[in-house]
């Protein structure tokens, strides 16, 4: 059986999203979570932590395109429609601020920790996430 | 200085992880979502990858109780499944299928997400500021 290389890959990047988590754990202290680094920035509740999740952002937006040249094509995919981005972007900022957390601080940081808190939300966020996708595209046609 | 520098080197190994993983590409995000269409279980992947070795970070974290740089390993916080917690994570799950973008890839989609990504963005952090605001009424309601 040959294994789909795009999961080899995702197993890769995996890894790097992981051990990413895992410095920014054991060097600053801090649980890696994208939601709460941009949202403390945003509304300015990052007081001192606020330099160290500047530095992140940096990184994370100036460094990767660096391997860009390694690949024939990078496309995101992203949809057309103006509303739809306007509206899963509401969903996301409100919904990750209010559970304090996305797919990394819940998802990566929490589930490895064993964290129930973290298990539940993914659990949630997943099954949610599998609804909406069967009515949005299924039943709706919409996306 | 020694914080703020791995700071950017986590975030550039984060945002590298997510463009080999292929996590930036909206499709196949949104195909990890769609079980009853074309699955694609790419995201299983990546989620398993991240997640085994923080398993053995967050030992390595406990036992220390203290950072490399001096900064306690952040408590626990009690587990208390709050409205705000449920609410969130529906939320978070609705949005994240419409668009197939969560926080992380959103900000990395600025370097190639053209104006699409940059409309997300700006929408997510605006959903970001009125957070609060809103969960203040939802716990008064």
């Amino acid at each position: 059986m040959v294994v789909p290389m795009d999961w080899v890959w995702g197993l890769v990047g995996g890894l790097m999203i992981g051990a990413a988590a895992g410095v920014y754990l054991l060097v600053n202290g801090r649980i890696l979570g994208a939601s709460g680094i941009i949202g403390g920035l945003a509304d300015g509740t990052a007081g001192p932590t606020g330099r160290e999740k500047l530095a992140f952002l940096l990184g994370l937006v100036a460094v990767p395109p660096l391997l860009v040249p390694l690949y024939a094509s990078v496309s995101t995919n992203v949809t057309a429609s103006p509303v739809v981005l306007i509206l899963a972007g509401l969903l996301v900022g409100v919904g990750t601020r209010l559970a304090n957390g996305c797919t990394s601080g819940h998802g990566v940081c929490g589930i490895s920790r064993f964290a129930p808190r973290g298990i539940v939300s993914t659990l949630i966020y997943l099954a949610a996430g599998a609804v909406t996708m069967a009515v949005a595209r299924h039943v709706l046609g919409v996306i | 200085m020694m914080r703020n520098l791995s700071a950017l080197f986590a975030g550039a190994l984060f945002g590298c992880g997510l463009l080999v993983s292929g996590m930036i590409d909206t499709a196949k995000v949104q195909g990890w979502l769609d079980i009853f269409g074309a699955w694609d279980p790419t995201l299983a992947f990546v989620l398993g990858g991240a997640v085994l070795p923080m398993i053995f970070v967050w030992r390595v974290a406990e036992r220390r109780g203290m950072s490399i740089l001096g900064t306690p390993i952040p408590d626990r916080v009690p587990v208390r499944f709050d409205p705000a917690l449920i609410t969130g994570s529906v939320m978070f799950g609705a949005g994240w299928a419409l668009a197939g973008f969560c926080p992380g890839p959103a900000l990395a989609s600025f370097a190639y997400g053209g104006w699409g990504g940059a409309l997300f963005l700006l929408a997510m952090v605006a959903g970001m500021v009125i957070a609060p605001a809103l969960s203040a009424r939802l716990t008064k309601a």
